[in-house]
């Protein structure tokens, strides 16, 4: 049995039978990141533990007094004197931190360029990007270095990177699970969420991480409970909503290939394929560059080099421009056009979503309109690297749950297929997903390393 | 419609969102951020085709307010936690730039 290729679930049942030891679990990923992380980057620092389920935590969820700088030299030396909750909850559950993931800095970034600690590397191409913001927490699993990984997702950062890297990322409804904790970004879209082998390891770690949090106000009461537990191997009885403008111009025709073909799998699993329509697509990355800069530059506002952190010069070019877009766009005399105007906006695509869930039960897509890049491809021009997220930023807007799961190869590159369902309706998605994966094979593909 | 200049090439505007976001850039960031910022607010001014009359603003996607606490004392950090980040701290308080005088 290889170890670092079980599940959580297949993990937790492995201890109970005493299969193997806590010890030996740890031991076995220990000397996968010391043969891999080399090569890929993915980790920032790892911990060398003998206990706990060992999972990988992106550098910007706050893990008492092991180091968390978000990829950032302005956060270099920094130790979280506390937890954020989600770190709480799953030690309840005996999850240990094996390591803290790479990341684009604060979490900004389509790529994994953009950390002051060297960009991460695709274990599927490693000339190529691994996607981000969360790199590390992608390519960790993709590469089995943990057994899961926690990632954030704020317009794309866990369902981008899980296609680019062809792991399962999973990004819940808005509000489902506490941000306190995680270094805050833009606080009406961040969402904290998992990378995993199965998809029932993604429901697994949301029941044990959601539900209400006196530290986030923005917390859903209710803790998250799969009403539907029968496992089932059919769609049967399923609308699936396929989004015109998901399939325009700026789509790779091979990408494009590849889902068209998960469409047709997931017509012969059962469900009926009913044509959609989101009209305000084309204006959702205007409207979301505009909320989340100005989000970014009040909640970075914090890093003043006096509680904790260095000096403001010591934040990377991303935050830097992120900021200053930000600040321009909340400046008097700019307000109304710009941030009253994308809020607005923000309005109209929520309706969009609105209107296609009434003809349909869930929403299916590319999540990336290309595979992976080249390294250094769109570092030069913020614009082209912001367009990545054409197709996740519009479900972030509305609070959407979605996720990526492994759909196909282009060129030996994997795709992964975006499912999203009405806000709060997570079961949805991850029943979806599920059976999507159990009745293909690409989730269980593995990269040559 | 209406099309907002937003003319960040101007250098007396670019130092003066420098200056608003509290950030030291060097003349050479400067110049950088006002070509690129340019080119993105360009991109971004296509909001402006966008009829929103009438349209109510989102902020957030949780229509809720005014979210309660149980009135329980929650524990908090020590001062020695709160200070373990801090670059210079005394007698167990931050320590920060003068107002008036240092």
């Amino acid at each position: 049995m290889q170890i670092t290729k079980l599940s959580l679930i297949e993990t937790k049942q492995a201890l109970l039978d005493k299969q193997f030891s806590e010890a030996e679990l740890n031991q076995a990923y220990l000397d996968r990141i010391e043969k891999l992380n080399s090569k890929l980057n993915a980790f920032l620092h790892v911990q060398t533990n003998k206990v706990g389920i060992p999972a990988a935590i992106k550098d910007v969820i706050s893990t008492k007094d092991i180091p968390t700088t978000a990829a950032s030299k302005i956060l270099e030396n920094y130790l979280p004197p506390f937890n954020a909750t989600v770190m709480n909850r799953l030690a309840a559950q005996n999850i240990s931190v094996i390591g803290k993931t790479n990341c684009d800095e604060f979490a900004m970034g389509s790529s994994g360029e953009n950390s002051a600690y060297g960009k991460t590397l695709n274990p599927w191409d490693l000339g190529r990007v691994p996607g981000g913001s969360s790199s590390g927490s992608a390519a960790a699993i993709a590469a089995d270095l943990a057994v899961f990984a926690l990632g954030s997702d704020t317009g794309g950062s866990i369902r981008l990177p899980a296609s680019l890297c062809g792991t399962i990322g999973f990004k819940p409804s808005y509000g489902r699970v506490s941000r306190y904790g995680l270094l805050s970004m833009a606080s009406s879209l961040d969402q904290i969420g998992t990378f995993t082998k199965t998809v029932a390891d993604a429901r697994l770690l949301l029941e044990w991480m959601s539900g209400t949090d006196n530290l986030d106000s923005n917390c859903l009461q209710e803790a998250f409970k799969a009403s539907n537990t029968d496992k089932k191997d059919n769609l049967k009885g399923l609308r699936v909503g396929v989004p015109t403008e998901y399939f325009g111009q700026g789509l790779d025709q091979e990408v494009a290939k590849v889902i068209k073909s998960a469409i047709s799998k997931m017509e012969s699993l059962g469900a009926k394929i009913v044509e959609i329509s989101l009209p305000h697509t084309e204006y959702a990355i205007a409207a979301y560059y505009i909320i989340m800069a100005s989000e970014v530059s009040s909640n970075l506002a914090r890093f003043d080099g006096i509680r904790f952190g260095k000096q403001r010069d010591q934040f990377g070019a991303e935050p830097k421009r992120r900021i200053m877009l930000g600040t321009f766009s909340l400046a008097s005399g700019y307000y109304d056009d710009y941030y009253a105007q994308a809020a607005k906006v923000r309005t109209l695509i929520r309706q969009d979503f609105a209107r296609a869930f009434t003809q349909c039960d869930a929403i299916v897509g590319p999540v990336s309109p290309t595979p992976a890049w080249q390294i250094g491809e769109k570092v030069t021009d913020p614009l082209a690297m912001y367009l990545s997220d054409v197709y996740t930023v519009p479900a972030s807007m509305a609070g959407l749950p979605g996720i990526s799961v492994p759909a196909g190869f282009v060129q030996g590159l994997p795709v992964g297929l975006h499912v999203l369902s009405k806000y709060a309706d997570d079961e949805t998605v991850l029943n979806v997903a599920e059976v999507f994966t159990e009745q293909t094979n690409f989730a269980k593909e593995k990269p040559d390393l | 419609m209406r099309q907002p200049k937003s003319d960040l090439q101007n250098s007396q505007n670019i130092e003066h969102v420098a200056k608003l976001a509290n950030l030291p850039l060097s003349n050479a960031e400067l110049a950088i951020y006002s070509e690129q910022l340019d080119k993105i607010i360009d991109y971004i001014n296509q909001l402006n085709q966008v009829d929103t009359k009438g349209v109510e603003p989102t902020f957030s996607v949780r229509e809720i307010t005014n979210v309660f606490q149980t009135g329980e004392q929650n524990q908090s950090l020590t001062a020695t936690e709160a200070l373990q980040n801090a670059p210079v701290h005394k007698d167990n308080f931050f320590v920060t730039k003068g107002i008036f005088e240092d």
